[in-house]
């Protein structure tokens, strides 16, 4: 060993030092800058809405039954043309999400018949209190697009009769 | 016994009572063959085809019909084609393949043809997870289908039969499990098919819609979501459910109950019931309940119960602790000796009753059961005992049934004797009007209101029905209070009693006298030695007054009057009623959902029930509040272990001599198996694992000596010429404090009425449908007019419970 090398070495450090101060940085200044999920992230929670406003979620409990966590909590209620929120005869009139239970293993989205939960891209979750750690549906509920297709609404009578949209050709 | 034979299922031989079908058998046998329109309870029809199975039966020489040998074994000969497994009758030597590859086949193969047009909209159906089609697609369906989507039939949903039944015409794979139950068992035929092929329908030709009692039924026997209750739509999925056993509290039958609960954010995040199920005991109530029993649970979670002790403060009613309202309570009684009297009705259980009684034995108090029907301590005398059961009753048993509709006051018990009938035994019905019972009924005895005692009389004399009567091995007697009051219903109970008595049917199994009583455990009480008071307002009038479980002051007027005069009214009940509210001290008590206890049964059953879903408020089960008041005068009683009450309970009463909780939980195995993983076989009727009770022994079969006091006088007052008398009589859904609460029945209960020939109503000057006032005895109310042709003429029918207060028949004036 000669008695130069820790010299080298430390201008080879330099030299590396040297080089990265001409490169573009990799940090990201989170939360002024925030970064692009992955088109697969499991982020939070969100009920989407078909393209005419309607909830898709029917309330079956489906997603409540595949959760290993326990972390969903769904209660129906009986739609009307009066006062409609879903197709069909069934919505959700209570929908929870315990956000400190749930281990975003998605498999809420797999049980879902309807393509009515999915996960998100919202990774900024954090609470004060437990019981904030509780979303409910209010919150977890896709925004409407356009003003009048909020729900409940009022609809015309025996146009939105099916919960479960109709199947296709079993072959796709 | 029956003769026996022997058959060979998927290589096992199993040997099964003869005239049973293949599919029974093999369940017997513990092989399950998919079924849909097949139910044991049921006639079979072969409607759906999913039990395809292979058979093979022996080969017989035509010349001398013994079995031709092969090898040493019978030679066996398969059918060409797949048979049904649920019309094929099990033979001597029969082989049976029900995995072949081509049952397998078929069995597919129907599933495929049963889901052409199914909706398959599972997700928001309420039967999906307990759905015998899900389940039996799941485990014998073809993964895929060869049909087109778009070529499904498509049907109405969402249609009310009646508005306690909801039909999802889409799903319906027409099994006609539900009219077949509503022809065979129930005897109510309302519903039936419409239009053919796949355009095949179920409908409802009565009105008001699904005009039965047990209409409930049919949702649980239904094997898809094509029938489902609107008590229970879109209440929760199935598997968020736990299950608690019960016993119904609403009629003397006593069914076994299953109590579904859930925590719920409508109900602010509180555990409730969520419905009622059956819970099989085929000695009580087989795999049935009425639609009382399955929607009147509501009272239990309502707006109106009573969650604190309360005491009146300067003319109100004002919160106080236990400790404060139980020493007021306590006081009072103390200071009042011979003038303190326990009201009490069969809405208690045994343990409650048992404290109150030994509360007023242990002060100088009396104890009255609260009740239009008397005659309990001859049930308790000549009563029917161990060993007996409406399942066993057939040719050889007499079955009387007098002064009461049981159709209306005990739903499950017209079942029960209505199939008995149909088994060769001989019913005997004895009314002043006609009951739907009369149908079934070998004889039936039209007496004139007030001609009771003599009609029962006349079973001992000579005459065709006498004769079919005497010669019966057994007999049973079924009395209730059609048209009585007090002493009118223990004149009957009396001679129905020394009927028996005198020609030895009682103190045997399956013999014996029934009261068709009003209340849960009305039996409990009459045990317990509990009274009723002929003068029941003089009784009260001016007495300190402890009341539990009864609503004398909503009820009638007259009871209302006496007790405002009274000078002390401790009232401890579920929820608030007339009499809480003019109650100087209010108890809140546990509902039957929240606390453990046994109920007597009006066939002498004891049967415990378990608490279900958490207490309400500081609310105390009632022996436990009795317990705390008697506590204040200086008397011990147990309060806190519900068991030890009953064990204390067989110590002193006789009848419930060597019963005790353990003994009440024992079940034994049944037929048809229901309730297992097979929801398709047997329903969603839950299995009974918690215990199917124990008979209470009557005096007669403890081999004692009974004498039967003579009748005294004629039971009721009959109707005088020029003279309108009103009668009491019983309807099932009535404005009762359990019921009322249920929103979902009171289409059923409708309007007070009273019904009157036409003839007396053209007297009248009445027509149907129009609202007059009734007058009697210082009663006088509302009531609309219904003409029915099956009244006698002299009378009008008041329903009780319903508004006006009738307690026995009375002159009355329509206007």
């Amino acid at each position: 060993m000669s008695v130069l090398d820790p010299v080298v070495e430390l201008v080879r450090g330099l030299g590396t030092t040297l080089k990265m101060m001409f490169e573009k940085p990799v940090t990201v200044q989170y939360p002024e800058q925030k970064r692009e999920v992955r088109p697969r992230f499991r982020g939070r929670h969100v009920l989407k809405r078909y393209e005419n406003g309607l909830e898709k979620c029917i309330g079956c409990s489906l997603c409540a039954a595949a959760c290993p966590a326990d972390a969903i909590f769904v209660e129906a209620s009986e739609n009307t043309d009066e006062k409609r929120f879903s197709p069909g005869e069934r919505y959700a009139s209570t929908y929870e999400i315990n956000m400190l239970r749930c281990i975003y293993c998605g498999y809420c989205e797999d049980a879902c018949p309807t393509e009515a939960i999915v996960l998100g891209d919202n990774y900024e979750l954090s609470f004060y209190d437990r019981r904030s750690a509780i979303y409910p549906k209010e919150m977890l509920l896709e925004p409407v697009p356009v003003v009048d297709m909020t729900t409940p609404r009022k609809v015309e009578p025996g146009v939105f009769t099916r919960s479960v949209p109709e199947m296709k050709d079993p072959q796709d | 016994m029956t003769k026996q034979v022997t058959l060979t299922i998927d290589g096992i031989q199993v040997t099964v009572p003869e005239g049973i079908v293949v599919a029974d058998a093999a369940k017997m046998a513990g092989i399950d063959i998919p079924v849909f329109c097949h139910h044991p309870k049921l006639e079979p029809v072969g409607m759906c085809r999913m039990c395809l199975v292979e058979i093979g039966r022996p080969v017989r020489d035509r010349a001398t019909g013994q079995f031709v040998m092969e090898n040493g074994a019978p030679k066996i000969q398969f059918m060409p084609k797949l048979e049904t497994a649920c019309t094929n009758k099990v033979e001597e030597g029969m082989v049976v393949l029900t995995q072949s590859e081509k049952a397998t086949e078929g069995q597919k193969g129907t599933l495929e043809f049963l889901l052409t047009s199914h909706p398959l909209d599972c997700p928001i159906c309420d039967k999906g997870g307990e759905c015998p089609l899900q389940n039996l697609t799941m485990e014998h369906g073809p993964g895929k289908s060869r049909f087109l989507y778009d070529e499904k039939m498509h049907l109405d949903k969402m249609v009310p039969l009646g508005e306690l039944i909801w039909l999802d015409r889409e799903r319906c794979i027409q099994c006609a499990r539900c009219i077949r139950f509503q022809d065979e068992i129930a005897g109510d035929s309302v519903i039936g098919f419409d239009e053919r092929g796949r355009r095949t329908q179920i409908v409802s030709f009565s009105d008001p819609g699904f005009d039965s009692v047990f209409s409930g039924n049919t949702s649980d026997i239904c094997p898809v979501g094509a029938l489902t209750t609107s008590d229970f739509r879109f209440g929760a999925r199935p598997w968020e459910l736990d299950a608690h056993a019960s016993i119904c509290t609403q009629c003397p039958v006593g069914c076994n109950t299953t109590l579904n609960t859930r925590r719920e954010a409508k109900a602010g995040g509180r555990i409730v019931v969520k419905r009622v199920m059956p819970r099989q005991n085929e000695e009580v109530n087989e795999i049935w309940i009425c639609d009382k029993g399955r929607f009147a649970y509501h009272y239990t979670e309502g707006k109106q119960r009573l969650t604190r002790p309360m005491i009146r403060k300067d003319g109100k009613l004002a919160r106080a602790s236990w400790d404060a309202a139980t020493k007021l309570a306590a006081d009072n009684f103390l200071k009042a000796k011979k003038d303190f009297v326990i009201l009490a009705s069969g809405r208690l259980s045994n343990e409650d009753l048992f404290n109150l009684k030994s509360l007023a034995e242990h002060s100088e108090g009396k104890a009255c059961l609260y009740s239009n029907m008397a005659g309990g301590e001859l049930t308790s005398l000549v009563g029917v005992g161990a060993g007996t059961n409406f399942a066993d009753m057939g040719a050889g048993t007499s079955i009387v049934v007098v002064a009461s509709d049981l159709y209306q006051e005990a739903p499950v018990w017209y079942l029960r004797v209505k199939q008995a009938a149909e088994r060769g035994a001989t019913l005997i019905v004895l009314n002043p009007r006609e009951t739907r019972l009369d149908k079934y009924a070998s004889f039936v005895v039209r007496y004139a209101y007030g001609d009771e005692v003599k009609s029962v009389q006349d079973l001992g004399k000579k005459s065709k029905i006498s004769d079919a009567f005497l010669k019966s091995e057994n007999a049973v007697i079924l009395y209730g209070s059609e048209g009585l009051g007090l002493s009118g219903s223990a004149s009957l109970a009396s001679a129905c009693a020394r009927l028996l008595n005198d020609n030895g049917y009682a103190g045997k199994p399956n013999n014996g006298l029934i009261g068709v009583w009003e209340r849960a455990n009305d039996q409990g009480a009459w045990e317990m030695g509990f009274e009723v008071e002929e003068d029941l307002a003089k009784a009260l009038k001016g007495k300190v007054v402890y009341i539990a479980g009864a609503d004398p002051v909503g009820d009638d007027p007259k009871l209302a009057k006496a007790l405002e005069g009274a000078k002390f009214v401790a009232v401890q009940d579920v929820i608030e009623t007339a009499t809480t509210e003019i109650a100087d001290a209010v108890f809140p008590a546990q509902a039957f959902t929240e606390r453990e206890g046994t109920l007597t049964s009006g066939e002498r059953r004891v049967q415990r029930f378990y608490p279900a879903v958490p207490v309400t408020g500081d609310a105390k089960p009632d022996f436990s509040i009795t317990s705390q008041i008697a506590r204040h005068m200086g008397v011990i009683l147990e309060g806190t272990s519900v068991s030890a009450v009953f064990d204390i309970l067989a110590a002193s009463v006789k009848s419930f001599e060597g019963l005790n909780y353990a003994r009440l939980a024992e079940v034994r195995p049944q037929w048809p198996i229901v309730g297992r993983s097979d929801l398709y076989y047997g329903g969603t009727t839950y299995e009974n694992k918690q215990g199917m009770g124990a008979h209470l022994s009557a005096a007669a079969g403890r081999g004692e000596k009974v004498s039967i006091p003579r009748v005294q006088k004629e039971a009721a007052p009959r109707p005088k010429e020029n003279e309108l008398l009103a009668v009491p009589i019983v309807k099932l859904y009535d404005r009762g404090t359990t019921i009322l609460p249920s929103e979902l029945l009171h289409e059923r209960i409708g309007e007070v009425s009273v019904s009157l020939h036409p003839d007396a109503a053209q007297n009248l000057g009445v027509e149907s449908g129009q609202t007059v006032t009734v007058s009697f005895n210082g009663v006088s109310g509302e009531a609309v007019v219904k003409v029915d042709e099956t009244v006698p003429v002299g009378v009008a029918l008041i329903p009780r419970s319903m508004g006006l207060a009738i307690r026995e028949p009375v002159p009355a004036k329509v206007k």
